[in-house]
């Protein structure tokens, strides 16, 4: 009863800033706050496979491709002429877009889980650094791949497809990862992933079936990469394969890793924040990226164990805290 | 037949830049364990600091070959002190720590030098001095090769031998070595770590910077952001070769640029930036380690 009461508030709250935002701030505003949403659901995917499992990926842009990809081209084929016939029976237009957008988020997600299952399974064989630079391979590829695809657009990119990602979209997405992450790290599959991650030998030594559940986190994670892409592309109308580079792999990992590995609540700050940082420093232009870059550094000198290091945030943290100081 | 030797060609001076960064990349490597991204940008200094020595010296209205060595010699020298600073003021400062933080590190100090790069030289391409003149020779079979790669395949090997002889023949050398087994024991044996470590770096930077420069002679056109796909395919040649072997760097190099050279001859050159890692993923399914690399068995 508390959690169909839970979820029921959630999705209320949702809505209510679904419709509040765009009201009450200018687009710039809300641009932001979308694509810091995008980066959290990205952020906290990364996670469970780097974070939890200690697993070194860095293709995520990858999987981000494949599912901005493949939802674009449900929504654009499927989805738009069902949403037409929807609302040509007078169903309202936000109501019709739900269904075809919902398949389209988690048709791309599931494309992407599905290449998360083919590059975890090479896992069984390497190691570390090894399967980093696998990963950063495949993303290479699909990115090479896409820019060669001319249904897709190619190197024009793809316009035209539907921008039905409103922020209750994105918001149910950072909640769908956000629960998944912390249903999972309470589970048994979430502590065979940590103890993978804390001493792989050690796991396997206890039981653990060690290749399945790397592959498990890779198949979640890039699950949920794949709907932050459907979510990007539903959002901008538009996606070019320059949006998927190496360097987005590595914006993601950044935010992980400042997060502090393994924390759920630290990647959603350090995504939030990562994502802020540029737009913060866009009046002095030309320097932006360069204090960007300076930042990170600092920070890593500083803070190597990331922003929360292992640990989360909780409101009982804040309770605990304020009792302290009475 | 003597279109795919003309290829073989092509690919083998190609592949000897990729190993002149590939051999950077696996050094530290082998010695810290660390994926050094900011290599490929040291490269990317390593072309403007070449470009920039040339106009002061005017090297492009009197192209003499000792002119053309002063320039490379300064944007060694340029890109020795830059690696030099970056160890000590990013790298070392992280060395206990994680090493997910010292990697955060390196790519924040690839950012930086990128954008700073943007900032010093500006977004647009610059186009490199002709600081020699270009020549054409024919090899016989239809084979043609200009001065400019034969430019590229001596000094590449030269100084790949070079390395070979301070890592095998001198005292630090040794020393290297030593570190890249273990930190502890080496420094027990009273080696500095530290100064191993920075020395590296260094030799690594040095390496990029000549390998930016032969670049530059062959493809005028340097902007700050050229050094991303070259380092991050030199990296992958390391890979492929077996990161922390030094001859596994000059192999994998080779292997890359060859592949890379016939995958635009005779397929397209839209999938060029593909091959290298399609290549990287059938060999390490393959060889785990990478081609010259050993399998270390992990000690419980």
């Amino acid at each position: 009863m508390r959690h169909a009461a839970w979820w029921a508030g959630s999705i209320a709250a949702l809505l209510a800033l679904d419709f509040a935002l765009p009201r009450l701030f200018n687009p710039y505003i809300v641009q932001v706050v979308m694509l810091c949403g995008i980066n959290v659901v990205l952020a906290v995917s990364l996670n469970l496979i780097n974070g939890f499992t200690g697993q070194f990926s860095i293709g995520h842009a990858g999987f981000m491709a494949i599912g901005g990809y493949g939802s674009a081209m449900i929504t654009m084929h499927a989805g738009r002429p069902w949403a037409a016939a929807l609302i040509a029976a007078g169903v309202p237009a936000a109501l019709a877009q739900a269904g075809p957008l919902l398949l389209g988020l988690v048709g791309g997600g599931l494309l992407a889980a599905v290449a998360g299952y083919l590059v975890g399974l090479p896992s069984l064989r390497l190691r570390g650094d090894y399967l980093a630079i696998v990963t950063l391979g495949f993303g290479e590829i699909i990115r090479v791949l896409i820019l060669n695809i001319d249904a897709v657009g190619g190197a024009r990119g793809l316009p035209g497809i539907p921008g039905w990602a409103s922020f209750f979209w994105v918001g149910a997405g950072v909640l769908a990862v956000v629960m998944v992450s912390r249903h999972l790290a309470h589970s048994t599959h979430g502590r065979a992933l940590f103890a993978i991650r804390d001493d792989e030998v050690a796991a396997e030594a206890l039981g653990v079936d060690t290749t399945r559940y790397k592959v498990l986190a890779f198949v979640i994670g890039a699950f949920f990469a794949g709907v932050a892409g459907g979510l990007f592309a539903h959002y901008l109308s538009y996606l070019n394969p320059n949006s998927f580079t190496f360097l987005k792999s590595i914006e993601v990992i950044a935010m992980v890793v400042l997060g502090g590995m393994g924390s759920i609540s630290g990647s959603v700050l350090a995504a939030i924040l990562l994502t802020l940082l540029p737009e913060v420093l866009r009046p002095v232009k030309d320097y932006r990226m360069v204090l960007y870059s300076l930042m990170l550094i600092v920070l890593m000198i500083t803070r190597p164990q990331g922003l929360l290091g292992s640990r989360e945030l909780t409101l009982a943290m804040f309770r605990r805290r304020r009792a302290a100081t009475a | 037949m003597s279109e795919f030797l003309q290829q073989l060609v092509n690919g083998v001076t190609w592949g000897s830049v990729y190993a002149l960064i590939a051999l950077g990349y696996t050094m530290v490597y082998g010695i810290l364990r660390l994926i050094n991204f900011a290599h490929g940008d040291v490269y990317m200094l390593g072309a403007f600091f070449a470009y920039y020595a040339a106009r002061a010296i005017g090297a492009a209205a009197n192209p003499t070959p000792a002119l053309a060595l002063v320039v490379l010699f300064a944007a060694m020298l340029g890109c020795g002190i830059v690696g030099f600073v970056i160890e000590r003021a990013a790298y070392k400062p992280v060395r206990r720590s994680s090493r997910l933080a010292a990697l955060i590190t390196a790519i924040g100090v690839s950012l930086l030098l990128e954008n700073g790069g943007v900032l010093l030289f500006g977004a647009s391409p610059k186009f490199f001095p002709q600081i020699v003149r270009e020549h054409s020779y024919s090899l016989g079979a239809g084979v043609t090769m200009t001065n400019l790669q034969l430019i590229i395949l001596v000094v590449s090997f030269a100084l790949m031998l070079l390395l070979r002889l301070i890592v095998l023949h001198t005292r630090v050398g040794r020393a290297m070595r030593a570190v890249s087994h273990s930190h502890t024991a080496a420094a027990l044996m009273g080696i500095s770590v530290d100064r191993i470590i920075t020395f590296t770096f260094v030799l690594g930077s040095m390496l990029a910077a000549a390998a930016g420069v032969l670049v530059a002679l062959q493809n005028p056109k340097i902007e700050p952001y050229m050094g991303i796909m070259p380092g991050l395919k030199a990296f992958v040649a390391a890979v492929v070769g077996g990161i922390g072997n030094v001859p596994g760097a000059v192999l994998g190099g080779l292997v890359m640029g060859i592949a890379e050279v016939m995958v635009v001859g005779y397929l397209s050159p839209t999938y060029r930036d593909a091959i290298a890692f399609v290549l990287l993923i059938v060999i390490l399914l393959v060889r785990p380690a990478g081609i010259l690399g050993k399998n270390v068995a992990e000690k419980v």
